[in-house]
């Protein structure tokens, strides 16, 4: 699965963080996911739990949902997207690279491909927490 | 907040032997045709290659190598399908026919995706054709990729030229490899690119002529490597 690719990321960034921090344990991992890949929390959670180790062994892994929210750089529209407007194979190129939204998607008022992802991309470590 | 797909990248890359970035400073002087045939002639000559289109919103190395509904495999990231003995990836897997116009921040954050989840597994080669010009995708591999060298493409045009020479100063003022420059679609005998890259202190790698039957050759990869294009870029490969 891709998200385990994602937790891979996550650790590494993750012990470079605790590295920096000084921490010989870490307690805590708190991610913010963006619901725009449509990320599996399920299969995240379990490939932390099944690649953390060392430092990372007893950590609880947190996370928190963003909606993806667009908006249009033509018309200036804003509006949160939702998965369930897409077919099968746009929302699996979506998860592996976000960035083709920009050939399937068009902002509903004015039709353009132009527009940015305010929020809602990826994942994003937002802190840990351990002991010294 | 961190973004932690930069800290995979190095993890990723780390079994690749050499990655050699095809670029110019202009688009049309045959980057992609000679980024494709260079990954196919290392191939042939034994070497594990690996080729990824990174001209996200004008890929074209798929239809030089006239790939027909190949999909990456999904194992805890993605493995990259083989075409004629190359792993190949490119946004196309994605995207289909589809026009993808990406912004500057969207090419980056498509470059670091893509090279944070693919699994390349061990190479000796990976050739990447790069967009034109000294944007987002070069300043991000520069960035991401310290140690990729650039093989830099120009055809015999003193436009193309001029943008070559500022590429070329700005990866050297970076301190990044430049392996040299091939003159492409040539179509008299002057020297004067051969001497200019000499100025530069570059190694000046192969004149290649303007191959009229190379167009009815794309698309048909044993065509392909036997076209004069073909045969220079695999005497050049012989000696990378």
């Amino acid at each position: 699965m891709h998200e385990w690719a994602l937790i891979e990321a996550v650790l590494a960034a993750a012990s470079e963080a605790a590295e920096k921090e000084g921490l010989r344990q870490v307690s805590e991992v708190s991610l913010k996911v963006g619901e725009l890949q449509g990320v599996d929390l399920e299969v995240l959670a379990f490939a932390f739990e099944q690649l953390s180790s060392g430092k990372f062994k007893k950590a609880v892994l947190k996370m928190e949902t963003v909606k993806a929210e667009f908006r249009c750089r033509v018309c200036g529209h804003r509006w949160i997207f939702g998965r369930e407007n897409l077919d099968e194979d746009t929302a699996e190129a979506v998860h592996f690279v976000p960035e083709v939204a920009h050939a399937f998607i068009k902002c509903p008022k004015c039709g353009s491909p132009d527009f940015e992802v305010v929020e809602g991309r990826g994942v994003w470590l937002t802190s840990i927490k351990g002991e010294k | 907040m961190i973004d932690p797909r930069v800290s995979m990248i190095d993890e990723r890359m780390k079994e690749i032997g050499k990655v050699i970035a095809v670029s110019s400073g202009k688009g049309g002087v045959g980057k992609s045709l000679i980024a494709t045939t260079l990954a196919l002639a290392l191939a042939e000559k034994g070497f594990a290659v690996g080729l990824f289109d990174l001209d996200f919103t004008s890929p074209s190395t798929h239809i030089i190598l006239g790939i027909e509904d190949v999909k990456p495999r999904e194992e805890k990231g993605i493995i990259p399908p083989t075409v004629h003995g190359l792993e190949y990836m490119s946004i196309i897997h994605y995207s289909g026919d589809s026009a993808t116009p990406l912004r500057g921040e969207d090419v980056s954050n498509a470059l670091i995706e893509l090279l944070s989840v693919t699994k390349w597994g061990k190479l000796d080669y990976l050739v990447l054709d790069m967009p034109p010009g000294i944007g987002d995708a070069l300043l991000d591999l520069i960035r991401l990729i310290r140690n990729a060298s650039f093989l830099v493409v120009t055809t015999s045009s003193v436009l193309a030229f001029e943008t070559v020479k500022k590429l070329v100063g700005l990866l050297l003022d970076l301190k990044m490899s430049v392996i040299g420059i091939v003159e492409n679609m040539k179509m008299d005998k002057s020297a004067v690119i051969k001497a200019e890259t000499g100025k530069l202190g570059l190694n000046f790698l192969a004149e290649i002529p303007y191959v009229p039957e190379l167009e009815k050759a794309i698309g048909n990869k044993d065509k392909l490597m036997n076209t004069l294009l073909g045969r220079k870029i695999k005497e050049l490969a012989a000696g990378i």
